[in-house]
């Protein structure tokens, strides 16, 4: 009882992926599941891109390419070396947090706007590379030979333990968005979001902390990565790294709020949900992108603090819980 | 001794596209220049011209070089139909919301680009023949384009220095609060800089419909090329943008020659990279 | 007494302006620093000399026995040097009890959370802020701000304090109030220089006051000193008898 008491913030986010998880498994719906893994999947990006983005107030635009980069070494890794899925989703994990730390040396040392660009190129210039890489397939990928499911029990049943395995990382990156919110570290993150020339006033050392900030936020979506492609039995350059994935990215956690735990998972949930109503419908299959688009300038223009920002902010009491 | 020669003949033709690159760069430059925006909807402004100058040629038989007057007022339009809808608000603001908001359009343009085009390859064929100069051939598209953009460039340092709206602009370049105080109607005048800036985009994108073929994405490796251009000349110098520009179409005459054409984005990347980190104001410096 | 600061012949130039030119002058313990001289004379830049915002090119600065010309900014705040600024610095969407507790969490002590918390209460208290402590710091009204970027470098327990015209803006009766909070942070043991144009106050204040014109010492003493000094009132003062009229209004 007394850890809820302390930690309001946290009961709402593990509510709601609790119930994601839930519902497939009450369900007994394979294609439940599979909603529901997308949904999950979108919350552990977006929460991912959350610790730089809202908590330390960088923009990253191309943050997509630590899913796919991760997703690449670990599908490599199961593919071609014969690893198991576990300490693959790890590979994929430790080498897009190795990408953002060299990465970040480069250009986190850009401030605001410019860093923003940085990021832009970032996504474009590793597709390129990848194309030419022919230790990960080139331009054509790697496939997942039929072989490497049969340790767990065939196609199948890996499919299903990917849902749960991602569950587990869910809850895991819900966690640890809690905690860097409510630690001295955090804290730090949020003075250099504020101001950061104050901030290293105060003595934030911001060289190292942004760092931190950039491969926290990395780790996941590189094991996100690598579960969907082991799912998806298939990894090839545009997959890994799509470009409107990056702005998809940024609504979710714009329109759920920034800077907040609960944020980013609503607006994925509420991107998501929205986004599949839209893909069934003929007409705006091919526009998606265009109402994406939209709902991001309307944010931007209107209520930039996100849905949990504007209720926070009209609703004062509800801030203990609405973190 | 080949790669010398390989080098000798991508030369000329680097040169004549580096010219339109830095056409397309300085519609990036004008906007960061006169307003402090980075307009993240450039790629997609380069992506109407190319589309426009397609439908005007294969569709209705304009000629690329006629239509591209209508290109450019078209691009000159929409730039400031996108500045009252997306930008005005968020001027003030700090640039992250403007960027975001640039990207937003950005992406709804693209995405009704990719609804009507898809992403397949389109292609303006499109010949004015071509003359040997020593050992190398110069296509006449690429010296007509280059002219063009080498126009263009005349036509706007004489707007920006021998007319009234020009002076405005650079009054508000300069400062935009004392320009208000002085009667300068400032939003009329950043909506025009803004359509002027998405102008030389689209202008830029009608040229480079006559080189290659090109898809509804490919907006955005120019872009790319546009952002290296502008810190590589700094950002908001107008003839930075121009020189930059030659020096990046050089650079693109020069790599094939050593690596695979796909390699260029990553080093073009690099460039901005280091450019960024090493002087962020550019080659040329900042605005003027 | 013990030199807590010493500038040595610190010069500092922007591209074709010498900001700061041979600046040097030691700092005991203690001692309440005034820093005036005219806009654009270079005082601002001389703290960010020290604070490691924009490190002198010559010279040296010796702080506590150890040389930081080339030190950074964050490392400072740990070695205990706090500093207030000219146009505040919020964190605006931070509580202000927030953003003092991000003094205490960073500053010398490096403290946890829990004794930061305890210690932003405490120091909020001291200037004045406990009825604001929720609310967001971007919130507050000018003077309030600037009190709280004082309880921000307070909370990361200086042994010296750069204040940069905490004054400014103020009506009468929030500078009495605000001097004799800074009087009261010298009773602490914390040594102070502090840039105001408010002449007054500074005046009053300060046990010694050196002027920079132009980005040169023009002149160094005590109060009584400065105001009778002809070349400090040729830069600054105008009229020569204001000073007098000044300190006789005490």
């Amino acid at each position: 009882m007394k850890t809820w008491q302390r930690h309001p913030g946290i009961i709402l986010p593990l509510l709601v992926v609790a119930g994601l998880v839930l519902w497939p498994v009450i369900s007994g719906n394979e294609s439940d599941r599979e909603t529901s893994f997308t949904i999950l999947k979108a919350i552990a990006l977006a929460s991912s891109l959350n610790i730089l983005l809202g908590y330390t107030g960088y923009v990253s635009f191309g943050h997509i390419v630590f899913y796919g980069f991760g997703g690449y070494v670990g599908i490599f890794t199961v593919d071609q070396l014969g690893w198991s899925i576990f300490p693959g989703i790890l590979a994929g994990g430790i080498a897009s947090g190795l990408l953002a730390f060299l990465l970040g040396k480069a250009i986190l040392r850009l401030r605001g706007a410019y860093f923003a660009l940085a990021t832009i190129g970032v996504n474009e210039a590793m597709k390129a590379f990848i194309n030419n890489f022919d230790l990960f397939g080139g331009p054509i990928g790697m496939v997942l030979k039929f072989s490497v499911y049969k340790p767990y029990g065939g196609a199948a049943r890996a499919l299903g333990m990917s849902f749960y395995l991602l569950a587990g990382l869910v809850f895991i990156t819900i966690i640890v968005s809690h905690v860097i919110r409510t630690s001295k570290f955090g804290l730090g993150l949020q003075a250099i979001r504020e101001n950061e020339d104050a901030a290293e006033v105060m003595g934030v050392v911001t060289p190292n902390v942004k760092t931190w900030a950039y491969v926290l936020s990395a780790i996941v979506p590189g094991m996100v990565g690598v579960l969907f492609f082991f799912k998806n039995g298939l990894i090839e350059p545009p997959v890994a790294f799509p470009l409107h994935a990056s702005i998809e990215l940024l609504v979710m956690v714009m329109l759920g709020g920034q800077g907040t735990v609960l944020g980013p998972i609503l607006g994925a949930f509420a991107y998501q949900g929205m986004r599949g109503y839209l893909v069934i419908s003929e007409i705006f299959k091919d526009i998606q992108l265009s109402v994406a688009g939209v709902l991001l300038l309307l944010i931007v223009l209107f209520i930039p603090a996100g849905a949990v920002g504007w209720l926070r902010h009209r609703i004062p009491t509800l801030r203990r819980v609405l973190a | 001794m080949q790669q010398v020669n390989l080098l000798l003949t991508s030369l000329p033709d680097g040169i004549l596209l580096g010219f339109v690159f830095g056409l397309a760069a300085m519609g990036l430059a004008m906007i960061w220049g006169v307003m402090n925006v980075i307009n993240l909807s450039h790629g997609s402004m380069i992506a109407l011209g190319m589309f426009g100058t397609f439908m005007l040629f294969i569709r209705l038989g304009i000629h690329p070089y006629l239509g591209m007057v209508l290109i450019a007022i078209v691009g000159l339009v929409s730039g400031v139909v996108i500045y009252f809808i997306a930008v005005h608000r968020v001027i003030n603001a700090p640039h992250l919301s403007s960027l975001l908001a640039t990207f937003s359009v950005n992406m709804i343009i693209i995405g009704i680009g990719t609804a009507i085009f898809t992403t397949s390859p389109y292609n303006v064929d499109f010949n004015m023949g071509s003359f040997r100069l020593g050992s190398t051939t110069i296509l006449g598209t690429r010296l007509i384009a280059a002219l063009i953009a080498i126009l263009f460039t005349a036509g706007l340092y004489l707007f920006l220095y021998k007319t009234r709206p020009g002076k405005y602009i650079r009054a508000v370049t300069n400062n935009r609060a004392a320009a208000e105080l002085m009667g300068v109607p400032s939003t009329r005048i950043l909506a025009l800089s803004f359509g002027l800036g998405t102008m030389l985009a689209a202008v830029s994108g009608a040229l480079i419909a006559t080189f290659f073929p090109f898809s509804i994405l490919s907006g955005g490796g120019y872009e790319l090329k546009s952002f290296v251009i502008g810190v590589l000349g700094g950002l908001g110098n107008p003839i930075g943008a121009l020189v930059g520009g030659l020096v990046l179409g050089v650079l693109e005459g020069i790599i094939p020659a050593f690596l695979e054409t796909s390699w260029v984005p990553v080093i073009e990347f690099a460039l901005f990279v280091v450019i960024l980190l090493v002087k962020p104001t550019g080659l040329f410096g900042a605005k003027r | 007494m013990t030199t807590l600061l010493s500038i040595q012949r610190v010069s500092k130039r922007f591209g074709g302006l010498q900001a700061l030119l041979d600046i040097t002058f030691d700092l005991p313990e203690g001692q309440i620093l005034g820093l005036i001289g005219p806009n654009g004379a270079g005082k601002t830049t001389l703290f960010n000399a020290i604070n490691g915002v924009y490190p002198a090119e010559q010279g040296r600065i010796i702080f506590r026995n150890k040389d930081i010309t080339r030190a950074k900014t964050y490392t400072l705040a740990r070695m205990g040097m706090a500093r207030t600024h000219q146009i505040v610095k919020p964190l605006s969407q931070l509580s202000v009890r927030e953003n003092v507790m991000v003094g205490a969490c960073f500053g010398r002590l490096d403290m946890r959370l829990g004794q930061a918390g305890q210690v932003a209460d405490e120091v909020s208290e001291f200037v004045g802020l406990t009825a604001r402590l929720d609310q967001p710091a971007g919130s507050l009204n000018v003077a309030q701000k600037k009190r709280m970027e004082m309880a921000r470098a307070l909370a990361s327990r200086p042994y010296l304090l750069l204040l940069d015209e905490v004054l400014a803006g103020l009506n009468a009766s929030e500078i009495e109030a605000m001097t004799s909070t800074v009087l009261k942070i010298r009773e602490q043991g914390i040594t102070i220089i502090m840039i105001e144009h408010v002449m007054k106050a500074v005046m009053k204040v300060s046990d010694r006051i050196i002027v920079l014109d132009y980005g040169q010492q023009i002149a160094e003493g005590s109060p009584e000193e400065i105001s009778r000094d002809p070349k400090v009132i040729e830069a600054y003062l105008g009229d020569p008898r204001l000073a007098e009229k000044l300190m006789e209004e005490d």
